[in-house]
């Protein structure tokens, strides 16, 4: 029921929506009592399985000698591809990846099976003592060189609109140029990990840390050969997801599932740091090349642009990463005259997946460089040149994909963060301290962030909810919805608590359950407020009208007018509160508990002609940040950050707050200091926190200033909100754009081609150059 | 073997373990021994704080408050010690203690997977600031906080918890009763008599170290496992015996000489970088870096040393001082360079019998300029792709005396013998400076590898020393670190 977000008369004011609601684990977090699924206790002969890995990037798998692992102290039982009861290829959209190993290894990494064992450590050592022999072959582990081979998980996309050639030739000045992006390790603090547990008659419970429980459901299902509805998945939480437990959550389960039902016990699997790193994808790294044509202004006329996105072994969710990446090269800017070559390039590491963003990232990254690039061609400001781009309000409102712009408040958006972080002053302050200084230089950078909302696979845009109000007046929610920390369970809580009138504390939430709400989409996109904290909000609204009528037809007044508020429930005749009211209710027998569905209306997207309405609408925000570099070393250090995000009316704003900031330092790592190294062999080699550095402490800017745009959604959505989870990470490529700034200043020639990260090795090459 | 019985205070009670194995760590045992889940691991190898948690021990009859990396902890070397997990905070009435209920009004939690350690980090500072009265600052909050990694917030709001902390009504833990009890778990041990040949020794004199070590060879000698700790988790190796110098008392201390300073071998690096930046307080920033703040309060200087890893940041600061090692054994003991106690990729020359007793740092001396340059990728908590120490007495504009230590160029930590050539008793000018860059630049043949290429190392190794030249001449402004917090704040 896609009922639009009518203001109902009787509702009050609304006390939990639009507070700074303090996160509802948040007391149980810092107590050390929020449960996460390796602190579930274990059920009595419970056993541990560690993955066995290849450690060859491509080869011939001969054979797998366990005899020495199975030897060992504690050891129970060697799992393995012959071990599989149904299909052996997990239940992928394209069905390419094997469960394990069989007859080729296509990564270092790859698991080949699982040792189970009695303790988690007993299982980990007898991992590495099963032999393997593997026979290597030639391995792809450039993404160039994918291209050059052809070595494609998914064939090639090509989106043109206008007519790109003529653009380029008709432009008075020209830019050609490549550029490498690294990927990025999610890493969640908490590890991947599942614990399958056999119940009777053939049903199993799966506690998994997972952002989609029921693709966990799917998988174990259909590796075990088992009805969906035999299999329930359990995630209360997870500790961090950043897409990374989207579809990896699901190998990790099928994996304690198929040794659960060999040993015929419960089986956990709680992946080691380290191979956590090695078997599980990655934020997609990106090549680009480029030739854009631009006109004095600097605005562009023509572009011809080809991404190739670095897939790893097997496609995942390679596709509609690529696809969303083509979705954002366009960023906030209108391309008039435009080629896009999107390629899904084959190597042999990591399956690489969701990540935060979603290839957005890695779509808008190359066209912010570009438009850095071509106001230091023309001797411009680079904020001036991004506002001659902008997408227009009444023209040049087209998207690539032609789906109009509709939303759009960049523009007014951009103009007051350019003021009140005093953009045009600090740029004259740079340029003078960066004349008087040898050593250390600064940069500046203010860019713009337009995100489209909604799964581009339109179908996982619906939701379903529950919620039961308790003869006591308590009410629970569930809904299909994971939490892994962005405060999802928290908004469900205040949405619910207001259509019902009654005290947030009123309102608790349960842990995402299969058995509970089916067919749930992966919370991600973004999405999972708007589509489950709508279907939350409609079934709380249902059993709202239905005591209303039970009101009404006591009172003998019109169901309108009964208000909820406050714990209190009033119509013309009584007031009584809201426990008195569900007691009385209950032994009336009227139903106090109900579902809501929510499906995201206006969008639609045509695949094959890549075109259409693939999102319900966009949200932005804009950052401006300042940085220093060290011309002896290539150091660098973001200084200042001063953010001006849309999240529609928020209805949690310390959440999104949250949000903000948390995304922006990730995207900052992303751009900055978390560089992924493989060996020439293909082996990651930076596997551990002591290789691979997410930002510490240290790296807060001591200046970090967030404001929030103050206009609702200009699409009904709920509560006039608009989604936050993805849309600030990308913010951060100010600080790229800035650390370029900083490169090209200290340069003096106005060039700055810097690969991402911007490592230290990275600027100083940069330099250089 | 026989295993010994592992006691602890906890929640005001005494704790007792039997036959926990020597290489168990302390976050196994908390959560699958003790049930307390809350500590969580987040990587087994002291790098993201989840698994922090809070020590105590007497100390001139108080208690003295260490936050520690769980999972990389064996689980006997906290034998006689307090202990704190993030469950043992809050009041017997639910309250939570200042340290949470700060992080909670601060909103400094979404996951919640790292808030433990945060907490558990946190709640150090209250009780080594907060409670002595010192006032959190942000640079503080940021340094001791630098050892716990968080992936949803940013930290911002974590830094907030840390300054509002001290605001909130003021928890004591009953100090007196915990000493009470420590002093009855000490006499206990001394009572039980000195450790034979169990598979966890622990001696508490140096004569008994020195005779364990002598007749149990083979046994894995620890000080505070910072390293150790990972070839447990991730090399899955297994000890028969296990000998612990951090309770040898001889070796606690840092003893003050009119040249020199000898910190013993079972000083903490937070301990030995507080002696020495007394002396040097250049190096505080230096210090603030090596790794975090929980590896800095188990591990010691002399683990450091004697591990010998070439990316350890400790030895080139020691190498550019002139510090000298002191070995210890049942034969007598013997003194040598620091750089000379290496012999090749982790190797040194200490004898099966011999364990290193101090390290000696020369005193500074009239005209020394010191500087000590880290490049790695992340500013905190990170391991140096170059470390660059250099140490130069400056008379009369010449170079009198010079040590210049290296790390992360070499299969050892290593002098630079060639540069401290070039410079020796010659005019310290800026041509001397760039002979001396270049002679950096060649003297070593460095690796490529994940933390950085072989040519970017051999070229920041001169640049560095361009910028120690910079520095001798008084420029500021040439190093990221000058930009403080206050200047950057917007007007």
């Amino acid at each position: 029921m896609n009922a639009p977000e009518k203001f109902v008369a009787g509702t009050a004011a609304q006390p939990a929506v639009g507070q700074p609601r303090i996160h509802e684990s948040a007391r149980a977090h810092v107590a050390g009592a929020a449960t996460y699924v390796d602190d579930v206790p274990e059920v009595k002969g419970t056993l541990h399985a560690a993955p066995i890995l290849s450690k060859v990037a491509r080869g011939r798998l001969l054979s797998v000698d366990p005899a020495e692992a199975l030897a060992m102290e504690g050891v129970r039982e060697v799992v393995l591809a012959a071990d599989i009861p149904a299909d052996p290829l997990f239940a992928t959209f394209a069905h390419d990846e094997p469960i394990f190993a069989r007859d080729t290894v296509e990564y270092a990494g790859q698991v080949v099976g699982v040792v189970v064992a009695e303790t988690v450590m007993q299982a980990r050592r007898a991992a590495r003592r099963v032999k393997l022999e593997i026979e290597p072959l030639p391995a792809v582990l450039d993404v160039r060189e994918a291209v050059k081979q052809q070595s494609f998980v998914l064939p090639p996309v090509t989106v043109r609109r206008g007519e790109p050639e003529q653009g380029l030739a008709r432009a008075p000045h020209r830019l050609a140029g490549s550029l490498e992006v690294g990927g990025q390790e999610h890493f969640y603090l908490e590890g991947q990990v599942g614990y399958a547990l056999p119940l009777e008659q053939d049903q199993w419970w799966i506690y998994s840390s997972t952002q989609h429980p029921a693709e966990v459901q799917h998988w174990v299902a259909h590796a075990l050969g088992l009805d969906a509805s035999a299999v329930r998945v359990d995630c209360r939480r997870m500790g961090g997801g950043f897409g990374g437990k989207e579809t990896q959550a699901g190998h990790i389960a099928v994996w304690a599932a198929l040794a659960a039902r060999k040993t015929r016990r419960p089986v956990k699997l709680r992946l080691d740091r380290d191979d956590d790193f090695l078997v599980t994808g990655k934020r997609h790294p990106f090549a680009y090349d480029y030739e854009v044509g631009f006109d004095d202004e600097g605005r562009i006329l023509g572009l011809k642009l080809v991404l190739a996105a670095n897939c790893g072994w097997s496609a995942d969710l390679s596709g509609p990463v690529a696809d969303r990446a083509v979705f954002h090269v366009d960023n906030a800017y209108f391309l008039s005259d435009v080629e896009i070559v999107s390629y899904r390039c084959r190597t042999n590491v990591q399956s690489h997946t969701a990540f935060r963003g979603f290839g957005g990232p890695q779509g808008m990254i190359v066209t912010e460089a570009m438009l850095g690039d071509i106001a230091r061609a023309l001797g411009k400001d680079p904020l001036d040149v991004r506002k001659t781009n902008l997408y227009g309000i009444e023209d040049r409102n087209l998207t690539h994909y032609r789906m109009p712009v509709e939303d759009n408040i960049l523009h007014p958006l951009i103009a007051r963060l350019e003021q009140d972080a005093a953009y045009r002053r600090r740029r004259a302050e740079i340029a003078q301290w960066n004349a008087a200084n040898p050593v250390l230089r600064r940069g500046l950078a203010l860019t713009p962030v337009k995100f489209g909302i909604s799964f581009t696979a339109t179908f996982f845009n619906q939701a379903g909810a529950l919620v039961h109000v308790y003869t006591d007046g308590s009410v629970q929610v569930n809904h299909g919805g994971t939490e892994m920390g962005q405060g999802l369970h928290t908004k469900v809580c205040q949405l619910v608590a207001d259509e019902l009138g009654v005290p947030f504390e009123r309102v608790r939430i349960s842990s995402t359950d299969t058995a509970k709400v089916p067919n749930a989409s992966a919370t991600a996109a973004s999405s999972g407020t708007d589509l489950n904290g709508r279907a939350a909000q409609f079934a709380a609204r249902q059993i709202r009208e239905r005591l209303a009528g039970y009101v009404a037809e006591k009172q003998g007044c019109r169901p309108e007018q009964v208000i909820f508020a406050h714990g209190q429930v009033s119509g013309p005749e009584a007031v009584m509160s809201w426990e008195q009211l569900v007691d009385d209710a209950w032994r009336s027998r009227v139903q106090l508990w109900s579902d809501g569905f929510y499906r995201t209306p206006k969008i639609h997207y045509d695949k094959a002609t890549l075109s259409g309405r693939p999102f319900y609408y966009f949200a932005y925000g804009a950052a401006c940040t300042e940085v220093a570099i060290d011309t002896l070393t290539g150091e660098n250090r973001v200084l200042k950050v001063d953010i001006l995000h849309d999240v529609g009316h928020s209805i949690n704003p310390a959440l999104d707050i949250g949000q903000i900031e948390g995304g922006f330092i990730q995207g900052m790592g992303w751009l900055t200091t978390e560089q992924l190294v493989w060996t020439g062999q293909g082996e990651l080699a930076t596997h551990a926190p002591s290789t691979y550095k997410i930002p510490a402490t240290g790296d807060v800017p001591g200046h970090f200033r967030i404001a929030l745009w103050p206009e609702p959604n200009r699409e009904d959505n709920v509560g006039g909100s608009k989604a936050v989870g993805e849309p600030p990470f990308m913010l951060a490529i100010s600080v790229w754009e800035a650390l370029r700034d900083a490169v090209a200043a200290a340069r003096g020639d106005g060039r700055a081609k810097l690969d991402a990260p911007a490592t230290a090795e990275n600027v100083l090459k940069a330099l250089r150059a | 073997m026989e295993s010994r019985t592992i006691r602890f205070i906890r929640r005001g009670e005494l704790v007792s373990l039997t036959n926990v194995a020597p290489e168990r760590t302390l976050l196994e045992v908390l959560r699958e021994d003790l049930s307390a889940t809350g500590t969580k691991e987040g990587c087994g190898e002291g790098d993201c704080g989840a698994c922090t948690v809070v020590l105590a021990e007497p100390h001139q009859g108080t208690l003295k408050y260490r936050a520690i990396n769980a999972c990389i902890r064996l689980a006997h070397s906290i034998d006689g010690m307090a202990l704190w997990t993030v469950e043992d905070l809050a009041g017997a009435d639910g309250s939570l203690h200042p340290a949470q209920e700060a992080l909670v009004q601060s909103h400094g939690s979404q996951c919640g997977f790292c808030t433990p350690g945060f907490v558990m980090s946190l709640f150090g500072m209250y009780q080594n600031h907060v409670c002595r009265g010192e006032p959190v600052t942000r640079e503080l909050a940021q340094e001791e906080l630098s050892g716990n990694l968080c992936r949803c917030t940013g930290y911002r709001p974590i830094l907030d918890a840390a300054q509002a902390m001290a605001g909130l009504p003021r928890v004591q833990q009953d100090e007196q009763a915990i000493l009470r009890q420590l002093e009855e778990l000490a006499l206990r041990q001394e009572q039980s008599g000195a450790p034979g040949g169990s598979s966890y020794m622990a001696p508490r004199a140096l004569p008994e170290l020195l005779r364990l070590r002598a007749e149990h060879p083979r046994a894995q000698v620890v000080a505070g496992c910072t390293d150790v700790g990972l070839w447990v988790t991730k090399m899955h190796q297994q000890f028969a015996q296990v000998l612990d110098l951090t309770q040898v008392r001889e070796l606690r201390q840092v003893e003050h000489y009119d040249h020199h300073i000898a910190i013993g071998a079972a000083v903490s690096l937070t301990e030995a970088f507080v002696a020495l930046a007394e002396q040097r307080p250049q190096l505080k920033p230096f210090f603030d870096r090596f790794a975090g703040l929980p590896v800095r309060n188990a591990g010691t200087l002399g683990g450091n040393v004697a591990n010998g890893s070439p990316i350890g940041d400790s030895m080139p600061l020691l190498i550019a001082l002139g510090a000298h090692v002191v070995l210890l054994g049942v034969r007598g003991y013997r003194e040598m360079p620091l750089e000379d106690f290496y012999t090749g990729y982790r190797q040194t020359v200490l004898a099966p019998d011999e364990v290193v007793g101090w390290i000696k740092v020369p005193r500074p001396v009239e005209g020394e300029f010191l500087r000590a340059y880290k490049i790695s990728k992340r500013y905190d908590d990170d391991i140096s792709a170059v470390c660059l120490v250099v140490a130069a007495r400056l008379v009369g504009g010449v170079v009198t005396q010079v040590g210049i230590g290296a790390g992360g160029v070499a299969a050892t930590p290593v002098r630079a013998l060639q540069a401290e050539a070039v410079l020796r008793g010659q005019p310290w000018t800026a041509d001397a400076a760039q002979a001396a860059a270049a002679a950096l630049r060649e003297e070593f043949r460095p690796i490529s590898d994940m933390r950085a290429s072989a040519a970017y190392r051999a070229e920041v190794l001169g640049n560095l020393m361009q910028r120690f030249w910079l520095e001798t001449q008084g420029h500021e402004r040439i190093n990221l670190e000058s930009f403080r917090l206050e200047e950057v704040a917007l007007p």
